[in-house]
């Protein structure tokens, strides 16, 4: 096997007297789903903010790529390639959907205040370059018909499909979705479950998913990691976890 | 739209040219008075890219219109004397470029440390930068002190306070309308969403404060050679908070509101001298109301 794409390895976070993750390895390979469960305050969302760099580990090594990304920003590791949802939908609120996905298509655009001043034609050129990136982006996901509406105007189960485009919209190699199923209604679900299927397949990406929601984690997921109080209990296949009486006991308690 | 901001600074150059040529037939008080809305347009829409489309409180505008001041108003008072009477428009030029820039750079001092802070914290440090520049300054005695800065040419006419107010216009707007500018817009909503997304939160911050402290700058150079006297009390934080003020009034991140509140807040104190002592009172009121009648600015009809 070649070497993964992200790899974390005997990771540790301590705020004060608290280990919300304790020893963490972890490795998600290319072109993998991998999905990441756990009861309440197991550490999940603590994990996301490791790998993109919202916080820096007490201890262990995180590289992705093959290179560490200590010491890296949250807008470096983005421009490297680590691409997010967030589990309480945060799109820029007072953007046009257009807009929202139009901020995040610039990260791989080299102009800058020059050049946004200027307006000559390599402004233009590359403006019209991302409106055409942005909508064949919306396009794929049938939102076209809202590029004008503001965001936050729009139904909620289109907000998280929003919210992936957007972050595809950074051309990522690493995709981190936190908790995409929360407060769907089931037929939402399983429209999410053929969105993050369709995702991986059609951009060739590898994913990494928080989720609560057993049913989306069983069905989509090639590798499943399960935390419980920060620390590693159960990883494998999908059935593998489900028999294992580790997770058993951390879901339904002794 | 791209070529509509090139035709809009075209415009307000052309007014600004053609009005100027025959400013010599107008009341002095009123011309005089339709500088200082040129110079407060500059200020409030310079204020408004920190403020408004960056979403960063900063109460420390006038400190930064008086680091332009002071500098501008230094040099034409070094190098008037010995220049020709042709070569003064040149020098002033050169002197509010270099007052734009004297105020860029103590924004980008300023800046750089304190943009990791936000919200109230923000504010309140900026509230202290702005009150140590004026400490400072009146404890200059190269500059006058506390008795002030005098005899500086009024080389300020309306050509310059309106080519410039519509510059900044232009300037602005471009800037935040263009897919770079959306870094802006985005780490006023969400700087999380934002960093996660790529976008460098702090050095938007810092770019929108150094571009507003060179705008603020420029306009500091203007009112210099506009009242041709300076002194540190103009410069107090009321000043800053009556720009913050035409922001708010006008609408967060909306340029035209902001520029109509310009407008308005620098004329109505002056229609308002007839009431004698109830002007400030009624100024206060009028404000009180208009923010009840129209909390989401004054222009603030659609999206932005």
């Amino acid at each position: 096997m070649s070497a993964p794409l992200l790899n974390l390895e005997t990771v540790t976070i301590r705020f004060g007297g608290l280990t919300a993750v304790s020893e963490l390895n972890l490795s998600v390979g290319g072109n993998e789903l991998v999905g990441l469960i756990g009861p309440n305050g197991a550490g999940k969302t603590t994990a996301f903010n490791l790998i993109t760099g919202v916080y820096q580990p007490t201890s262990g090594v995180i590289s992705f790529a093959g290179k560490s990304t200590a010491k890296l920003k949250p807008h470096q590791l983005a421009r490297l390639g680590i691409a997010r949802t967030f589990q309480n939908i945060r799109l820029f609120a007072s953007m046009s959907v257009f807009d929202n996905v139009r901020t995040a298509v610039q990260v791989h655009r080299p102009h800058g205040v020059r050049n946004a001043l200027w307006r000559g034609r390599v402004f233009r050129d590359g403006e019209s370059a991302v409106a055409t990136q942005v909508m064949e982006l919306l396009e794929i996901f049938h939102l076209g018909k809202f590029r004008d509406e503001p965001a936050t105007s729009l139904p909620y189960g289109e907000q998280r499909r929003l919210e992936i485009v957007r972050a595809l919209a950074t051309q990522p190699k690493l995709l981190l979705l936190d908790e995409p199923a929360a407060g769907m209604n089931p037929t939402e679900k399983v429209a999410l479950t053929k969105l993050i299927r369709f995702v991986k397949e059609k951009f060739q990406i590898s994913v990494l998913l928080v989720e609560h929601d057993m049913q989306v984690v069983m069905g989509i997921c090639e590798r499943i990691v399960v935390l419980d109080y920060g620390m590693k209990i159960a990883e494998g296949a999908p059935a593998e976890v489900r028999a294992n009486p580790k997770v058993i006991e951390a879901y339904l308690g002794d | 739209m791209h070529s509509g901001a090139k035709r809009f600074l075209l415009l307000a150059l052309t007014v600004a040219a053609v009005v100027s040529h025959f400013s010599a037939q107008f009341n002095r008080y009123y011309l005089g008075l339709v500088i200082d809305v040129g110079i407060n347009i500059i200020l409030a829409v310079s204020l408004n890219l920190i403020n408004g489309h960056t979403g960063q409180f900063s109460l420390g505008h006038a400190g930064f219109m008086a680091v332009g001041g002071y500098a501008a108003a230094s040099f034409t008072l070094a190098v008037s004397k010995t220049l020709p009477p042709a070569a003064q428009s040149f020098a002033f030029v050169v002197a509010l470029v270099l007052g734009g820039l004297a105020a860029a750079l103590v924004g980008l001092a300023v800046g750089v440390p304190t943009l990791r802070l936000r919200g109230d914290y923000l504010a309140i440090v900026t509230l202290g930068f702005g009150e140590i520049i004026r400490v400072i300054l009146q404890n200059m005695d190269c500059v006058g002190a506390a008795s002030g800065l005098k005899g500086i040419p009024g080389l300020t006419t309306f050509f310059w306070a309106f080519a410039l107010a519509g510059t900044t216009v232009f300037v602005i707007t471009c800037l935040v309308n263009s897919t770079y500018g959306r870094g802006f817009i985005a780490v006023h909503d969400d700087e999380v969403a934002a960093s996660a997304m790529g976008v460098n939160p702090v050095r938007y911050k810092v770019t929108a404060f150094v571009i507003g402290a060179f705008f603020a700058g420029i306009a500091g150079g203007l009112y210099a050679h506009h009242k041709q006297f300076l002194s540190p009390t103009g410069f107090d934080f009321m000043k800053s908070i009556d720009l913050v003020v035409m922001v708010i009034l006008g609408g967060m991140g909306r340029t035209a509101g902001v520029i109509a509140a310009a407008v308005l807040l620098t004329l109505l104190p002056e229609f308002l001298r007839g009431f004698a002592e109830y002007r400030m009172i009624i100024y206060a009121l009028l404000i009180v109301v208009l923010m009840i009648a129209r909390p989401q600015g004054l222009f603030s009809f659609g999206k932005k």
